[in-house]
């Protein structure tokens, strides 16, 4: 028992960073969509990545997250269905997106600047977006939205590229839940 | 056989507008009930929503205005039991003309898709993003919508019955112009 409780200990310590894996449960990964100027809401189901925050030393807080596209929903089968295509996501051929900080920059009163790389589709752009960060209970709670343009990143290709139907811009919403331990 | 008084000007013009209406509406309905998706189709899908607001505000005003002007009577050789069943059956039109852009604005709330009326307004949801239920609202809103053609058709049918059939002028009751009585068209 002791025992056990020892060698638990020691991966723990020798975990790189102390980072800490997402609380998936309480953590969302959403965007919004404009076709025909009416958003449509859709939602990554799985993702999973390791992020360490300390709001009081923000320089040198990272997150890593990786998603999975497959795993996307949006409010009707056909269009669920038909982003999974080449012309869209291609998930066959690029199952994951990913998404890595570079830097995060405290803007006072709670709020933060993240600057990283996200990859979707096999292209990597540099990103970056504000967001907040509250404590809550055992939880760290970051909130942001994050634009990017599809065609950036090729989604939507061949008809699809046509912005007048579905518009180039994409909010990405993210609420991520991070447990205290990750320091 | 002595022309029918016509209906109001406002109730002809509300009578054809909201035919023409519908017939668009349904008509691009059917093609999206088997198109795949692509960029026309989510063109067709504004359109179709655009039409069927536009026709339920309409039909909203066509009550509005049946309810204050005079309704002309119906042809004197039908019987009681006739102008019973004329009476149920303008009653069935006007409410399948109610529910099938109201199914059609639940089932689009319930998919959390708002109508974005001409792509500048966006219309309150009628209730709140329900995905389980959203597909039931379809084929409800399918299933009125096949009731409203069967009514339409059964509606065109009747008339043409009388006005070519019993020449009882019925036609003339929903026709544009000055009453043939009063001179030419």
């Amino acid at each position: 028992m002791i025992k056990s409780l020892a060698a638990a200990a020691l991966i723990v310590l020798t975990q790189p960073g102390f980072a800490a894996s997402l609380d998936l449960a309480h953590s969302q990964i959403g965007f919004t969509l404009k076709q025909m100027n009416v958003p449509m809401e859709g939602r990554f189901k799985h993702f999973s990545g390791n992020v360490s925050l300390d709001l009081k030393k923000v320089a040198a807080s990272k997150a890593d997250i990786t998603i999975n596209i497959a795993s996307i929903s949006l409010p009707t089968p056909d269009s669920t269905a038909e982003t999974q295509k080449k012309d869209w996501f291609n998930t066959a051929q690029y199952p994951t997106a990913r998404f890595v900080t570079s830097s995060i920059k405290p803007l006072g009163n709670n709020r933060f600047q993240f600057s990283g790389k996200l990859t979707i589709k096999g292209v990597t752009r540099d990103v970056s977006a504000p967001f907040s960060a509250r404590q809550q209970g055992a939880l760290t709670l970051v909130d942001g939205v994050l634009p990017i343009s599809r065609l950036a990143y090729k989604i939507g290709e061949g008809e699809w590229a046509d912005t007048d139907t579905v518009a180039d811009q994409v909010q990405i919403k993210f609420h991520i839940a991070i447990p205290a331990n990750s320091k | 056989m002595k022309p029918s008084p016509r209906y109001a000007h406002a109730a002809i013009f509300l009578h054809w507008l909201v035919a023409l209406l519908i017939v668009s509406a349904f008509a691009v309905g059917i093609k999206l009930w088997s198109l795949p998706l692509s960029p026309f189709k989510f063109k067709l899908i504004a359109w179709h929503k655009w039409l069927g607001m536009s026709i339920l505000f309409l039909v909203v005003l066509r009550i509005l205005v049946r309810l204050v002007s005079k309704v002309p009577p119906l042809p004197l050789h039908m019987s009681p039991a006739e102008q019973r069943i004329a009476h149920l059956g303008h009653l069935a039109l006007y409410l399948l003309m109610l529910a099938v852009p109201v199914s059609g604005w639940a089932m689009s709330s319930a998919y959390g898709i708002p109508v974005v009326f001409f792509g500048v307004f966006t219309i309150p949801t009628l209730l709140a993003k329900d995905l389980l239920l959203a597909p039931t609202l379809k084929t409800v809103h399918q299933g009125l919508n096949l009731l409203l053609a069967a009514g339409v058709l059964g509606h065109v049918l009747v008339a043409f019955k009388h006005h070519f059939i019993d020449h009882d002028g019925l036609l003339d009751r929903m026709r544009f112009g000055r009453n043939p009585s009063q001179g030419k068209d």
